[in-house]
């Protein structure tokens, strides 16, 4: 997987230059709180919510255990329908695909919305290297775009910045990508989105070529779907004559039918609404409405590797929801920059060292970037167990390196970092206590490593680690 | 078509999967417990819960009789001073008779469906038979679509470019969209009861509230790209 952010420091570093960032951790309190406290009323108005998790676990499962047959089968469907499907074993071929797409059109310029999937493997940078522009459409990523930034948020990727810096942000860059922002513009949020509006809507009107990620593609009909707040999906969607869809490949489920489970799930858990504004399908082309080309490119880039280890596996259910970041003690205090990569938060804890392995130090810190707690699991709307994966995933970095590795120490400070954070060890506490109860949970074993241990984290005496931390803040 | 510079990684993705799976039994269907539906099945109950969750999404609901229809969307036109309305393709003439103001009529080839006379009427401003382009939905101030189906637990309207509902760029690029809900055969409770009323094949657009961002501060802001305005007129047979 590329798109890492280059030169990202491990874990810890990086989680403590977050902390002493005043602004970033107020901002980022803030955002997580709201959208946990409302997500639980969303949850809470569906008696059967519980069973909407289980069939969506379920779902997905079903899925991954027949994932030949499905693509194979969603390839058809796509096919039929009018549109070109491509393979991308990895980030570079899936990059090289896009590229060529585009210049097959004569454009050089395309517009986009936010996609993970294209975050991941460091789009935008390679088609600049083929001279080609990719505005992000999304307001939140337009703020990142403008602002040379990393989105540090899976649901809302500027929660960093406040109003006044995007303020200046606008101010200063918009005149190098487009229609300046007004002279007179304040740090109104309705002023803000006014002028990304009207700084977006000339690029939509004259955009020949729109690229896009998707939230579910369905095998049995090849529709795509795309989950969204603004618009700026449907304008990159339909107004186009070249629209490319670049999908990682746990996305496909089987039936029409098995919408109705996550478009229930997703928005309530994502964005804490009973339904978000606008939800996109199309089913391949259609004569006279929208693009008249599509692409859809597949992506595996570490996928099929994470398909291979049965407990890492069930990383791949995930929805992209963003309510295990809401709710991690780690996450609010790290921040998202600090998980090095475009996953942040629990999942990306999990996901990233499956993708990419767990050969580079940011990344053997993943697993370690974690007190336990369980909360991550109990809001999953497909039930990913991503403390047991963790776990798991420290057995394989203990494993890979012995004791007193360049790995293991690296690994050793993350926990430390965890441990020595007192905020972070006291919402553990609670939460656990609380969880544990629900939840009995088994550790795996024999063959448990040091680490196991950590699972024992809530035990731990914290007082002396807020000693610590009092004398060390001073 | 499958491009051929990507076969071998296709072969290659495939192959990756099976040796991950290593023959490993198919993991069961989903049970599907869940509910059909959330809300007892009484059509005046269940109007209301989409009335209420429309507007608690912002959009602006009015209720109306058939024979007000013409009147009552012509009212809305005039209170946003609008001077052009965007026509789809297949909307009932007599929706717009009331309304004084531009029509542009746009042409849909090729979609299935009854496909109602899109003929545009004499007083039309273009001539019939093209699409409107983006700069031309740029500069009409609103659009007046049906829908193909609502759903009252979630406060969505699905449009399916069907007849009356226009292409997708139709509703999007106009800043004030005026939708005509049919008590009576359009509205179900659930999401699980919307998906069988509607054709995959059909390109849809799922509204539920006009476009929003909560991306600055989480400070929630209608309309970023799409109407900001949307009003949605529940006709009703009192
Ligand atoms: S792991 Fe679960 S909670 Fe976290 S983003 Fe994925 S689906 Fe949502």
């Amino acid at each position: 997987m590329s798109g890492t952010f280059v030169g990202m420091p491990a874990f810890p570093k990086a989680a403590h230059e977050a902390v002493q960032n005043v602004t970033l951790r107020r901002n980022l309190r803030h955002a997580t709180h709201t959208i946990r406290d409302k997500r639980a009323v969303a949850v809470a108005e569906l008696d059967d919510w519980d069973q909407l998790r289980e069939a969506g676990k379920q779902i997905k499962d079903h899925t991954l255990s027949r994932l030949d047959h499905y693509l194979v089968q969603l390839e058809e469907s796509v096919t039929a329908a009018g549109g070109t499907v491509h393979w991308a074993a990895d980030a570079d071929e899936a990059n090289r695909i896009v590229a060529d797409l585009v210049k097959a059109t004569g454009e050089s310029e395309v517009v986009k919305v936010k996609s993970m999937a294209t975050q991941e493997i460091g789009l935008n940078e390679a088609l600049e290297a083929e001279g080609i522009a990719a505005y992000e459409t999304d307001l939140a990523e337009l703020i990142v775009q403008l602002g040379k930034d990393r989105p540090s948020h899976i649901l809302v990727p500027a929660i960093h910045r406040n109003r006044e810096e995007i303020r200046d942000i606008f101010r200063s860059e918009m005149s190098a990508w487009g229609r300046p922002a007004p002279d007179n513009l304040t740090d109104s949020p309705a002023e803000l989105a006014e002028a990304a509006r009207l700084h977006l809507r000339e690029k939509f009107l004259r955009a020949k070529v729109g690229i896009s990620g998707a939230n579910f593609m369905v095998a049995e009909t090849g529709t795509l779907v795309v989950v969204e707040s603004e618009g700026n999906g449907r304008m990159c969607l339909t107004l186009p004559e070249t629209l490319i869809s670049v999908v990682g490949i746990e996305k496909v489920v089987p039936t029409w039918q098995d919408l109705e489970v996550f478009l229930q799930t997703l928005p309530r858990s994502s964005t804490a609404e009973r339904m978000n504004p606008y939800t996109s399908m199309w089913t391949g082309t259609t004569e006279a409405d929208g693009p008249k080309t599509f692409h859809l490119v597949l992506l595996d880039n570490g996928r099929t590797a994470t398909l291979a280890d049965e407990v890492g596996r069930q990383a791949l259910r995930c929805i992209r929801c963003s309510a295990c970041l809401n709710v991690c003690p780690v996450y609010e205090r790290a921040g998202g920059h600090a998980y090095g990569s475009v996953y942040p938060g629990p999942i990306g804890a999990i996901l990233t060292p499956q993708l990419r392995g767990t050969q580079s130090e940011v990344d053997a810190s993943l697993p370690y970037a974690s007190s336990l707690c369980g909360a991550c699991y109990d809001v999953c709307p497909v039930a990913i167990d991503i403390p047991e994966v963790l776990v798991h995933l420290r057995e394989q970095v203990a494993d890979q390196g012995g004791k007193g590795h360049r790995l293991e120490k690296v690994a050793i400070k993350a926990a430390t970092w965890v441990l020595d954070n007192p905020a972070v060890l006291a919402v553990g506490e609670r939460v656990a206590a609380k969880t544990r109860k629900l939840h009995p949970r088994k550790i795996p074993g024999p063959g448990a490593s040091q680490w196991t241990n950590s699972r024992d984290l809530p035990e731990m005496p914290a007082e002396p680690f807020r000693d610590w931390w009092k004398k060390n803040r001073t | 078509m499958t491009s051929s510079t990507t076969s071998s990684s296709r072969a290659q993705i495939l192959a990756r999967v099976r040796t991950a799976l290593a023959d490993g039994p198919a993991a069961p269907l989903p049970s599907r417990d869940y509910f059909a539906s959330h809300t007892p099945d009484d059509p005046a109950a269940i109007l209301d819960l989409l009335h209420e969750n429309l507007a608690d999404y912002r959009a602006i609901v009015h209720r109306t009789a058939e024979s007000e229809l013409p009147t009552v969307i012509a009212r809305l036109l005039e209170q946003h001073d609008a001077a052009s309305v965007a026509v789809p393709a297949g909307l009932p003439a007599a929706w717009l008779s009331g309304a004084k103001i531009q029509q542009r009529h746009d042409v849909t080839a090729g979609l299935e469906g009854d496909g109602v006379s899109s003929l545009a009427p004499s007083g039309s401003d273009r001539p019939a038979g093209e699409p409107l382009t983006p700069y031309e939905l740029d500069t009409t101030d609103a659009v007046v679509t049906g829908c193909a189906v609502a759903i009252a637990e979630t406060g969505t309207i699905v449009l399916d470019a069907g007849p009356g509902q226009g292409r997708r760029a139709l509703t999007l690029v106009p800043d004030i969209h005026i939708c005509v809900v049919r008590a009576a055969d359009q509205v179900v409770a659930s999401v699980p009861q919307s998906l069988p009323h509607l054709d995959p094949t059909r390109p849809q657009t799922w509204i539920s509230g006009p476009s929003a961002t909560s991306d600055i501060e989480l400070d929630r802001v209608e309309g970023v790209h799409g109407p900001r305005t949307l009003h949605v007129v529940l006709v009703t047979d009192e």
